[in-house]
Formats: C-alpha cells, sequence, structure tokens
C-alpha cells in the first residue's frame, strides 16, 4: 500500500476545527442542564403534621437527627419523606438501548476500517 | 515553539515528557483522584437503594474496578504511552475508538475535577456561615481550579509529590476516625443495629440496588487514571501494575471502612442525602477535633482528586494534538517544565465554565457517564488484544489471570450500570452518546483526512492475527 500523505491543514481550518470541538463539548454538557434532563423522578409524600414516628424513626435515629441539626421532625420530613419513583418508561428505555448499540456498532466497524489502513501501511502490506 | 516528536513535519526540537515517576506516584495518582468518592458522592448510593444496597454496591462495584485494574494493568504495561486507554485503543481497535476513549477521559477528568472544585467551595460554606456569598464561592471555585493547573503546568513530579502527601493524609483521617469510633465495641460509639433495620435495610428493594449502581461507580472512578502516567514514570511494566492494584486495594479498604462508620452513625435518609458523609460522621462523634480533621480531610481528598485530574485530562488532550486527530498546537511539550502546557491551558475555562453553571450531582453524573462507556472499551479491548497477539506472540510486563472472565464481568455490569443510569439519568445518557455519535462521524469523515496512517502505531509488535 501507498503510504499516504494527509493535506496540509491551514491555521485557519485548525482553528475552526478547534472552535466546533469546544463548541460539541459545551452543547452536550450544557445542554441536558439546560433542558432539565439532569435529573430523576421522585417526589415528597408528604405528612400533615410529622412526628418522628410517624416518620419512622426509632429513638436512636432521632438522637442522631437532633446531632446533626434537625430539631424536630417538619425540619427533617422532606428528606424523609423524599421517594424515589422506580416506574420503568419502556419506550425511553428501547430509545437509550438502541443509541447506544448502534453507537458501539458504528464505533467498532468504522474503527476496524481505519485500523486495516493503518496496519497496511506500517506492515507494507506484508 | 516546542512540539512533541510525532507532531509535525517542521524541523524542531524535540522534548518529550519526562520519565520521573514511581509506583508511589502512580499509587498517588490513582488513589488521589479517587479517594474523594469516599469523602462524597458514594453515599448517593444509599439515597437510591437504601444503607445495605450501598455496601452490596460497594463490593460489586469492587468487581468492576478490579476487573479494570487487572485488564488496564495487563494492556499498559506493554502499550506504555501518554493517552493511557487512548494509545492502547489507538494500537488494538482503531483511531475511530481511540479518539472517542480519548474524549471519555477528558469529560471524565475534567467533569470530576469540577465535582471537587464545587465540593471544595461547599464544604468551606458549610462551615463558614452567612458571610460567605457568592463571590466568595466562586473565588473558591476559581482559586482551587487555577491554583492547581499552574501546579500542573510547572512539573509532573511536583504535582504528583503533593498529591502523594495530601492523599495520604486524607487516607490517614478516614483510619483515624475509623479507631476513634471503637469499631470493636458496637454501642459505644457506633449503632450500625439501630440505624440498620430489617425494615429499612432495601427500602425500595432490589430495583433500589440496581439503581445505586449509578453512583457506586463514584467509590472508585478514575482509578484507571494511573495509565495516563505512562510515558512519565521511570520503569512501566513494573510500577503501573504495583501502583494500580495497590491502589485498588487500598480503596476497597477505605470504602468498607467509609461505609461501616458512616452507617452506623447516621440513618440512611440522612446518609444519602448529605454531601459530606464522613464529615458529618466526624461531627457525630461529639469530638471537635474529629470533626476538624474530617473537614480538612475532604478539603485535601477534593484537592488531589482535582490535581490528578488536571494531570490526566491533559495528558489524553495532548495524545490527541501529538497524533494529529485534533491539531498539532495541542502537542506542544513545555521547553522547561517538560508538560503539555497548551492542553492544561486549554481545559483550563472550560473546566471553570462548568464549575459556575453546573451542581455537584450533575458534575459527578457526566463523569460517570463517561467513565462507564470507557469500561465497556475496555472489556471488549482486552478480548480483542488476547486474540490479535496471544500470549507468547510479544512481551507483557503483566499477565492478568482468569481471562477471560475478568473482561466478562466487567461486560456484565457495565450494562447493569446503564440500566442504573437509566433509571436517574436516561435522557442525559441518551444525549452525551449521541455526543458521541456527532463526534464520531466528524472524525471519521473529515478529520482523519490530517492524519497519517502507518506512523499511529508505533509499538514494535508483530502484526496482529487476522489483519
Amino acid at each position: 500500500m501507498a503510504k499516504y500523505t494527509p493535506p496540509d491543514q491551514s491555521r485557519a481550518m485548525q482553528w475552526i476545527d478547534i472552535i466546533f470541538v469546544v463548541a460539541a463539548i459545551f452543547l452536550a454538557l450544557w445542554l441536558p442542564l439546560q433542558a432539565g434532563w439532569a435529573g430523576v423522578s421522585r417526589a415528597i409524600e408528604k405528612i400533615e403534621n410529622p412526628t418522628w414516628e410517624l416518620l419512622g424513626q426509632t429513638p436512636v435515629q432521632v438522637e442522631q437527627w437532633v446531632k446533626l441539626g434537625f430539631a424536630d421532625a417538619a425540619a427533617a420530613h422532606d428528606i424523609i419523606q423524599n421517594k424515589f419513583d422506580y416506574t420503568i418508561d419502556w419506550l425511553q428505555l428501547l430509545i437509550m438501548t438502541v443509541v447506544i448499540v448502534g453507537y458501539f456498532v458504528f464505533l467498532f466497524r468504522a474503527s476496524d476500517k481505519e485500523y486495516r489502513e493503518v496496519i497496511d501501511e506500517k506492515f507494507n502490506g506484508k | 515553539m516546542v512540539q512533541a516528536a510525532a507532531a509535525s513535519s517542521a524541523p524542531v526540537q524535540k522534548v518529550s515528557l519526562l520519565r520521573v515517576l514511581g509506583p508511589a506516584h502512580v499509587w498517588a495518582l490513582g488513589v488521589g483522584i479517587v479517594l474523594v468518592g469516599e469523602y462524597t458522592g458514594w453515599n448517593f448510593a444509599a439515597d437510591k437503594g437504601g444503607t445495605l444496597a450501598a455496601l452490596i454496591i460497594c463490593w460489586v462495584i469492587g468487581l468492576l474496578y478490579t476487573s479494570v485494574a487487572m485488564i488496564d494493568s495487563e494492556v499498559t504495561s506493554t502499550v506504555a504511552a501518554a493517552g493511557g486507554q487512548y494509545a492502547q485503543a489507538k494500537h488494538i481497535v482503531g483511531p475511530l475508538m481511540a479518539f472517542n476513549v480519548a474524549l471519555y477521559l477528558v469529560f471524565a477528568y475534567t467533569m470530576l475535577e469540577v465535582s471537587n472544585a464545587i465540593l471544595i467551595a461547599d464544604t468551606i460554606k458549610a462551615y463558614a456561615g452567612d458571610g460567605f456569598g457568592d463571590w466568595h464561592y466562586r473565588g473558591a471555585i476559581a482559586t482551587v481550579i487555577v491554583v492547581l493547573a499552574t501546579l500542573n503546568y510547572r512539573g509532573v513530579l511536583m504535582t504528583l509529590n503533593v498529591n502523594f502527601v495530601i492523599t495520604a493524609i486524607a487516607y490517614l483521617a478516614i483510619i483515624v476516625l475509623f479507631f476513634s469510633v471503637q469499631p470493636w465495641s458496637q454501642g459505644a460509639v457506633l449503632k450500625l443495629g439501630e440505624m440498620v433495620t430489617p425494615e429499612n435495610a432495601l427500602p425500595y428493594g432490589w430495583i433500589g440496588v440496581i439503581a445505586g449502581f449509578h453512583w457506586g461507580i463514584w467509590y472508585y472512578l478514575g482509578i484507571e487514571g494511573t495509565t495516563q502516567a505512562a510515558e512519565e514514570v521511570r520503569s512501566p511494566a513494573r510500577s503501573l501494575p504495583y501502583g494500580t492494584m495497590a491502589g485498588m486495594i487500598t480503596l476497597l479498604i477505605g470504602a468498607s471502612l467509609t461505609w461501616y462508620i458512616c452507617a452506623s452513625l447516621m440513618p440512611w435518609q440522612y446518609l444519602g442525602f448529605t454531601y459530606y458523609p464522613l464529615l458529618d460522621a466526624g461531627k457525630l462523634t461529639g469530638s471537635k477535633t474529629l470533626e476538624t480533621m474530617m473537614f480538612i480531610a475532604t478539603i485535601l481528598a477534593a484537592v488531589a482528586s482535582a490535581n490528578g485530574c488536571i494531570n490526566d485530562a491533559a495528558r489524553a488532550w495532548f495524545s490527541l494534538g501529538r497524533d494529529r486527530y485534533l491539531p498539532t498546537w495541542f502537542s506542544a511539550v513545555h521547553p522547561k517544565y517538560r508538560t503539555p502546557y497548551r492542553s492544561i491551558l486549554f481545559l483550563l475555562p472550560i473546566a471553570l465554565a462548568f464549575a459556575f453553571i453546573a451542581n455537584l450531582g450533575q458534575a459527578i453524573t457526566f463523569s460517570i457517564l463517561s467513565g462507564v462507556l470507557h469500561y465497556t472499551f475496555m472489556s471488549v479491548n482486552i478480548i480483542m488484544f488476547r486474540n490479535k497477539w496471544p500470549l507468547g506472540t510479544i512481551r507483557r510486563g503483566y499477565t492478568h489471570p482468569f481471562h477471560p472472565l475478568p473482561a466478562v464481568v466487567l461486560f456484565v455490569l457495565c450494562v447493569v450500570t446503564y440500566f442504573a443510569i437509566f433509571l436517574g439519568y436516561g435522557a442525559q445518557l441518551t444525549a452525551m452518546v449521541v455526543f458521541y455519535i456527532i463526534m464520531s462521524v466528524w472524525f471519521h469523515f473529515y478529520r482523519y483526512r490530517y492524519v497519517k496512517r502507518g506512523d499511529q502505531f508505533t509499538m514494535p509488535w508483530p502484526k496482529p492475527r487476522g489483519y
């Protein structure tokens, strides 16, 4: 295989590449924050006039809550009653699976194609 | 201007990274990055599934990372080049995978650095009171990131010497706390049986245990960063496996002690809520000395982690420039300090920007997502490595036992962790993978034209089997 000689890249195009990469990184990190995707489904199951007993705390546990600065059950209510909802959204799970599997399939196939060129040139097709 | 050896066709003075590090530095780099995970983050697994779930996850995820350490030790002791897993991917899977792996590394470490800076500012704020305003908070974040970037700029030996000292202090603080609470005498200070009861051990059942895998990663995330020092250690074949495995043992012990102390002192709802479980544990002992010690140790652990992350992210970015995957401008080595200074400076404003707009939980999640993608690659990578160069065909610094069991365990646990992330951050994970797809398409169909083909393969190995 003939040795591949890459084209020269102008300084301006190098800067454009850098700007593209930075913009993509910012978008990937900032967009989920902005769109509110970075979070989990959970809700506070409210108890009116909470007591430590209603919140399911034993006397020893209450002692630790107090040491941590929670003077009464009302102060700890939102922490104790903040419950997760693990109901599975099957459509979202399917989409996520397809995206991840598709990504890795493309990654390995395209990498292999590039790798064969590298090996061919490195070992001169021998 | 000085470029690294393979960076440019123009006549240049060749300056390489300095080989000055030993096994202790490798340990300091790996444990330094990870130890902060004992001080914050792991406990959110308790939030997801209860205190017992956090313990189950501690050991199961410990198995995942033991597999990572074993696999990494074999491949890196053989492919000893800056960029770590990036260099492995380049030689074993192909250029596009290497490009992606470098992005995983940069994302994981930069967001981990961001998390550490936020943690330091949050910890100081929690103790400073109302006088610590928004500008003080931002100032603390900026100071941490800029000072540590400057340290990294000035040289790797000093950077990792500092890491060794502060990591050792932060680790010793856990040991001191453990013995101070009389672990041999339940009921004196610790009250495990009262805090973890049959009723509250697994409040969400086994789905909560699986969901907790997401945060369980934080117990050990970053230990694989030891490989980034491959080009700067004096004896990669000896130092990298030794430093990485010693680091993993250190962390498994530290994580188990941390769980035992915290689970015995606070109700699971609080444990899953707090940002400072070990600091709170110090507070709950009633000893002002222990509380102050854990306050200082929390700060030191976060500083060590941020310091190691800057080191690792910069080397991954530097490697991309050196191989022309990105403009070669990034591949410059400082003529005096012998560090990848442009990469360090380039990543500095990105870290600062996200430290100001993200909160701790979000920054940690970004880091975890890239980490899991990375570990998925590693499980396939070792299989390909053994197939292309079977044992005996090339010299390996270390050969890990029980192959392919660690690879299979790693892959299965990665799949479980994807599902765990889906249970909380599915849309975010999908969005990040879409980003990697866009970057892959950009690289494969555009950027790769600027890459020299055969020059990427730098190891003195025979042709891989099957090619």
